[in-house]
């Protein structure tokens, strides 16, 4: 499949008067038309300055893309206009939000906020937009359509709310589709429908999706391709059987440990991984994780382990790791049979 | 019903609430229309046995944040009765409560907004000993602090460092140092994992089991993440806009859950496992068109198991 988009060595700082956040460090990746990528990872991961910066949605200063290049469909965005990035948002490449409420209008009927994108990208007139509105509400699956597309969004729940907020992020079938935490506010039986509506919306109109949470099980169901993130890099990424089922960084193998899972009768301690997220503002030296991995060697505090392809793995799993995760786990196996 | 939901074999229930109803709401305005009326918590009745861990459950709007407040009398309720060590607490004036108050703590889900950004986290710690009167010689005081973080994880070097000096699971490891520092029974916590990152969620998960086992301390865990109350509750009530629904031990409600909401619930959960997650069916469930009317009752369906029918 050729590749929709190409981040190539995407590094992302903040400048503030007392100190420099080193939010993102040495991104590169790619991402096949159709193709759904989870992107997994905790506060200060990286995982949403990295796409917010790719569109120019972060605020420079303090932000500032320090270097890289992010190909989508072969122009690099980072060098486009603030005026082309405006015509390529909501149109080329949609987004959706956490917050649902404070990303819509609260004096404006959801029939304008959707029809917004439509009339100014797309061209269309009122009541061509109109009637595409209501296409789009009845396609996320919101009841009474017609009727709907006349009120305000405190008259909608939140989940009604988040699916207003995907109506806009595909009103323009854009190419790629990027969900920043779109579900975590939700609760669990809206979540479900949400994704399921996602799952549809690919099926039928074959969106590229960018879907980043710190949720393990959404990205579990939903997506093709993970990629881990942590300390603003990349620490493992491939297929999502192969990550979740063979795991090559200790981080990753740590949060699926730390999961817990189904019934654990008599367990009483859950596996934790010791320490504290790092300190964004530090110069990136080494492995970001190796102050909390107990199977740290010497070198992955001095040197930055690279991308690379995890041994007798399937093809496109990666992990960036000096030590052999699987080597440290048979030991620390044959150990607790001693 | 009350004797049902309770009627556990032996110890005497440490916290009970009985027929428990905060209503919002309802009063006239002066030209005479009445505001609609909102049953945040509808007729609810449990009992939190000593050491034990009860979790509440339901989403947002379920009233089980509600449940929590009223039964610490952050709020006073509409109706119903809370017990504690079987006295009669409710709607006791300030003064009554106080030595109640002690027994009884509350986490909260933002370990940043409860804390006070301008006091260190030491004083914040100490606090509730100088008001409550205890260790007033202040390097006992302190001696009692320094103990306070050692036992939730936190060097005690730290004490003299502010809020915005520490991360999230380090801020919840202060608020929960404030909130065992007057050595309560029962501690109501309110989601108080949901705002901390992934790696850091079974360490505060552990320090709730830890506190448990060594102080005896019963808890509410109020929360929406139902794997994480699976692992951790002795018993789970179910709740649906203020109603439990269902109440039982922790593996009846997830392996043999019994009314439809507790089913799509359960359902919805995501699983980290694309295995199973591809096998996985969520179950629709319209709360609207299912409220449960005002006269179904809560009916035994095993040892200790309750499901609302009517």
């Amino acid at each position: 499949m050729k590749p929709l988009l190409e981040v190539r060595n995407l590094t992302v700082e903040f400048n503030t008067a007392s100190a420099t956040v080193h939010a993102v460090n040495d991104v590169s990746y790619t991402l096949a038309e159709g193709e759904t990528l989870g992107i997994v990872g905790e506060s200060g991961s990286g995982k949403s300055v990295h796409a917010l910066s790719m569109v120019g949605l972060i605020a420079m200063p303090p932000g500032r893309v320090v270097r890289g290049e992010v190909l989508f469909n072969g122009r690099n965005l980072l060098a486009l206009s603030q005026r082309e990035l405006f015509d390529l948002r909501g149109k080329e490449i949609g987004f959706i939000f956490q917050d649902p409420m404070t990303s819509l209008n609260p004096v404006l009927t959801i029939e304008r906020q959707i029809a917004e994108p439509l009339r100014r990208h797309l061209g269309l007139s009122a009541s061509q937009a109109r009637k595409r509105v209501v296409e789009l509400l009845e396609l996320v699956g919101i009841p009474d359509a017609e009727r709907r597309a006349g009120q305000y969004p405190h008259e909608f729940s939140g989940g009604m709310r988040q699916r207003v907020m995907i109506a806009i992020g595909v009103s323009c079938n854009p190419k790629l589709l990027i969900a920043d935490e779109a579900t975590t506010a939700l609760d669990v039986t809206v979540q479900a429908q949400i994704l399921e509506l996602v799952r549809d919306l690919k099926k039928k109109i074959g969106t590229t999706v960018i879907w980043i949470t710190h949720d393990m099980g959404v990205v579990a169901g939903l997506a093709d391709t993970v990629q881990v993130m942590y300390g603003g890099r990349i620490m493992e990424r491939g297929p999502v059987r192969a990550v979740f089922n063979d795991p090559r960084s200790a981080y990753t193998w740590g949060l699926l440990k730390s999961l817990p899972h189904g019934s654990q009768r008599g367990v009483k301690r859950l596996y934790q991984i010791p320490g504290n997220p790092p300190d964004m503002t530090r110069e990136p030296v080494g492995d970001p994780f190796a102050p909390r991995n107990r199977f740290a060697t010497e070198r992955c505090f001095r040197e930055t382990p690279p991308l690379v392809d995890a041994a007798d793995s399937v093809s496109g799993h990666k992990v960036a790791a000096w030590y052999d995760l699987r080597q440290e786990l048979a030991k620390l196996e044959a150990a607790s049979h001693d | 019903m009350t004797e049902m939901v309770t009627a556990q074999e032996s110890p005497a229930p440490l916290v009970q609430v009985e027929r428990l109803c905060k209503t919002y709401g309802g009063e006239r305005s002066l030209l005479g229309a009445a505001k609609p009326q909102l049953r945040a918590v509808n007729d609810v009745s449990f009992a939190v046995m000593p050491g034990e861990t009860l979790g509440l459950v339901g989403e947002s709007g379920s009233g089980k944040s509600t449940t929590g407040r009223v039964l610490l009398q952050l709020e006073a309720p509409t109706s119903g009765d809370i017990l504690f060590k079987g006295s009669n607490i409710t709607g006791l004036s300030k003064h009554l409560l106080r030595p109640y108050r002690r027994d009884m703590q509350i986490i909260f889900q933002d370990p940043y907004a409860s804390l006070n950004p301008r006091m260190t986290v030491g004083d914040f710690v100490s606090e509730p000993l100088i008001v409550h009167g205890v260790c007033p010689n202040r390097s006992e005081r302190q001696d009692k602090v320094a103990a306070l973080f050692r036992k939730v994880g936190l060097d005690p070097a730290f004490m003299k460092r502010y809020p915005h000096e520490f991360s999230g699971g380090q801020r919840q490891r202060v608020n929960i140092a404030r909130a065992i520092a007057l050595n309560p029974a029962f501690i109501v916590a309110d989601e108080p994992i949901t705002a901390l990152d992934v790696s850091i969620q079974a360490q505060i998960v552990n320090l709730f089991q830890d506190l448990q086992d060594e102080l005896g301390l019963a808890y509410l865990f109020i929360a929406h993440d139902l794997s994480m109350i699976r692992f951790l509750c002795h018993r789970v009530a179910v709740m649906l806009r203020g109603r439990i629904v269902e109440i039982g031990p922790c593996e009846a409600i997830f392996e043999n859950p019994q009314h439809a909401y507790t089913r799509a619930l359960l359902s919805a959960i995501p699983i980290p496992d694309p295995d199973l997650e591809s096998k996985r069916h969520p179950i629709a469930f319209d709360v609207n068109a299912n409220l449960p009317p005002q006269s179904a009752v809560l009916e035994p369906v095993g040892d200790g198991h309750f499901v609302l029918r009517g």
